[in-house]
């Protein structure tokens, strides 16, 4: 499969182009991913990514187990951050069926969704430091997100894939102490981020390793398919919890942070990372607004154990943490149901890693999925 | 602009290749001719007003019994702020769609993927190849009469059932 | 490790088997072999909290140095061909622990077409760690358990009726 063409470089002498394979199995945390890099010399001429090393045929699936039974399944489609996906299934079945959650169950749907996405950001956040050469923000980052998963542990009993929410509403009701720990532990946390940031973020070697490298313009942006951090650090205003707000989004009060090119150009990988620190804050924000108002009441509504909505099919757009999700769900009527396709955020940014690898260097090939945060199992599922 | 404007100005430039308007149960969808899917979707990222720049998701169903192969494109616009759902039905004989990726570069990929799992052809695509299956694999598994092949490169995927045996 | 002290000068005696197990089981290095959600876990199980470099377990990059290999996550039958290859790249002797359901029989995925059932239908496996994901605490009394399972190896004096480690598909050469 190798192909070698005869290049010449500045100074009129011959030089071959390499063709290198990179994984399946690499020292990294994004998971089985493996490209095809033909590069002369270190500089990449093209980086073909081969996905399907997890494609664990989840779709299918749903259609063999039935609405309640795919709940768990929905977990591993990013396993980093499940609630997000939890709540994409659960809000695409409410849809068809027309049922109404109570709002004491939105509540603890959206503070199950921002603790997972703080725990989502830690890691990602960590694993690019990690793939930068610096083990210990890692480890840091590690610490932080076990504090969380023993939160989330008492409230649905799993550290990692929750299957905490019910089509209807979610499974359990909060611990009676289970909102003065969580505040205790996001007054811990603040100081924490803030102290990470500074070890991290403006570290010369990474403001050198991810300023200035695949620039990714608002326009390209949007027409290869970016969400969430990835697009907004292009510097494209739009984040689904508040533009096409679902679920009690309504009633909190955050801001979007955007990229601005702070250390290079707008669009480069620092600013998907400086996004993600931020957007860290703004959930913590929005914890406490939840947990200040979460109201009394019911948290699941009566849904029927033998669960058949009618004929038909929709679009449920969600902000899980690596982007917005896009559920089409088609049900023909019966308990199962007839197609589920995901569009996740990490499929579409693979897409993009070979347009913008022309020109890189290998090492920054490793920048570039690390700043895009792209996790196999979205890729895959 | 609301479903009904995107229908008109549709209708208003390609006639009959487009299709009612349905305004389904949960959201309103368009159908499309396959051979107009490319022309369409160039108008509906250029034209003022419209200026959907972004393909939101592009899914594959299969329906056996109705002898075709649907494409559902969700497109979505970022300065208007609106969306619409378009369907593309192809024959389940020989589904052949013709590709949108010089409209979008993300569809190059979710065509790969309706290509590898459900085998549509989209004609004119720089790239159609498996992305998801290995190379070699054999069916197209989203469809629902897909039989599994009983290994692959000598891994058996008979799965036994672990009672009987114990049984046994 | 019995140690039979004879000489009172910081002597100590014990058997060439239980000394060379004893330095095997003790630096374990595992490949990252992370596969899937389990792969989480195992990050966790090697981070601050249930900390596996205190058993001198180390994470490596190649299997060319690691002499563990831990199978953390769903095998796929397109990952499968490449398991082999990374299992024959280990040098011997190696262990392989499988982590998870998932690698154990197929976990929650055995209705899947491009799943491969089980770990153990390419590789031959040590120990099984069940769980969904194992929590760390489950994945470290599986490392504890390899270690006993280590400390049992017989070198000098083998024989053909001497256990061998291995799994279903058997013995290792």
């Amino acid at each position: 499969m190798s192909v070698e063409l005869e290049v010449h470089d500045s100074q009129g002498l011959p030089t071959e182009e390499m063709t290198l394979n990179m994984g399946p199995q690499h020292p990294s945390t994004h998971g089985v991913l493996r490209f095809i890099v033909k590069a002369d010399g270190e500089v990449m001429r093209r980086a073909i990514p081969d996905i399907g090393y997890l494609h664990r045929s989840i779709e299918k699936i749903a259609e063999k187990v039935g609405w309640h039974g795919f709940m768990p399944y929905t977990d591993r489609v990013d396993y980093v951050a499940a609630m997000a996906c939890n709540q994409g299934w659960a809000m695409a079945a409410e849809q068809l069926a027309g049922i109404e959650v109570p709002r004491r169950g939105e509540y603890c749907r959206v503070i199950a969704a921002e603790l997972s996405r703080i725990c989502s950001h830690l890691l990602g956040v960590g694993a690019m430091g990690m793939d930068m050469g610096a083990i210990t923000p890692f480890t840091h980052a590690l610490r932080e997100r076990d504090m969380i998963m023993d939160l989330l542990e008492e409230l649905c009993g799993a550290r990692l894939t929750f299957n905490y929410m019910r089509i209807g509403g979610v499974a359990w009701d909060l611990p009676h102490d289970f909102v003065e720990k969580v505040s205790h532990y996001l007054d811990h946390l603040e100081p924490v981020i803030e102290e990470f940031n500074q070890l991290l973020g403006y570290n010369r070697i990474y403001v050198k390793r991810f300023a200035d490298v695949a620039t990714v313009d608002a326009d390209m942006a949007i027409a290869w398919g970016l969400v969430g951090p990835n697009l907004r650090g292009s510097g494209v205003d739009f984040d689904v919890r508040r533009d096409l707000p679902y679920s009690v989004y309504e009633d909190f009060d955050f801001d979007v942070p955007l990229g601005s090119g702070e250390m290079g150009s707008l669009g480069d990988c620092w600013d998907r990372y400086i996004v993600r620190m931020r957007e860290m804050v703004e959930s913590i924000r929005i914890l406490r607004q939840a947990l200040a108002g979460i109201p009394e009441g019911p948290v699941i509504a009566k849904v029927a154990r033998n669960f058949k909505p009618p004929v038909g099919d929709v679009h449920v757009k969600i902000e899980a943490p690596r982007g917005e999700q896009s559920w089409y769900v088609s049900s023909d009527g019966s308990e199962y149901p007839h197609r589920v396709h995901i569009r996740t955020g990490s499929f579409t940014a693979m897409g993009i890693i070979d347009r913008l690898s022309r020109g890189l260097m290998i090492a920054d090939l490793v920048a570039v999925i690390a700043s895009m945060d792209i996790v196999a199992p979205e890729v895959d599922r | 602009m609301d479903s009904t404007g995107i229908h008109a100005a549709l209708r208003g430039r390609f006639d009959t290749a487009v299709g009612e308007l349905a305004p389904g149960p949960f959201e309103a969808s368009i159908e499309v001719d396959a051979s107009a899917i490319e022309a369409v979707c160039t108008f509906l990222r250029d034209e003022e007003g419209l200026e959907f720049d972004n393909l939101s998701n592009l899914s594959g169903a299969d329906y056996p019994e109705l002898e075709r192969i649907q494409a559902v494109y969700s497109l979505f616009s970022y300065k208007q702020r609106h969306s619409i759902t378009l369907r593309v039905n192809a024959d389940r004989a020989a589904p052949v769609i013709p590709t949108v990726e010089a409209v979008w570069p993300a569809a190059n990929w979710l065509e790969r993927e309706i290509f590898d799992l459900l085998g549509v052809e989209f004609s004119g695509h720089c790239d159609l190849r498996r992305i998801l299956l290995p190379e070699d694999w054999v069916g197209y598994p989203l469809r629902k009469d897909y039989e599994e092949q009983p290994d692959y490169h000598g891994i058996s995927t008979v799965r036994e059932n672990l009672l009987t045996m114990k049984r046994d | 490790m019995s140690l039979i002290n004879s000489a009172p000068e910081m002597v100590l005696t014990s058997t060439v088997d239980q000394v060379l197990n004893w330095t095997r089981k003790s630096s374990l290095w595992y490949m990252l072999f992370g596969l899937a959600c389990c792969a989480i876990e195992m990050m966790h199980t090697g981070g601050p909290r249930a900390d596996l470099d205190r058993f001198g377990m180390v994470p490596r990059a190649t299997p060319r140095v690691s002499d563990l290999m831990i199978i953390a996550g769903t095998l796929t039958l397109k990952m499968a061909l490449r398991t082999r290859v990374l299992y024959e790249q280990m040098p011997d002797p190696k262990y392989v622990v499988s982590m998870g359901s998932c690698s154990n029989c197929g976990g929650l995925f055995q209705y899947a077409y491009s799943v491969c059932d089980g770990v153990d239908k390419v590789i031959p496996v040590d120990v099984y760690v069940p769980g969904c994901p194992p929590r760390p605490e489950a994945l470290t009394e599986g490392l504890i358990m390899l270690q006993k399972k280590i400390m049992q190896e017989k070198w000098i004096t083998r024989s053909s009726d001497t256990p061998r480690l291995g799994g279903p598909i058997g013995e290792r050469t």
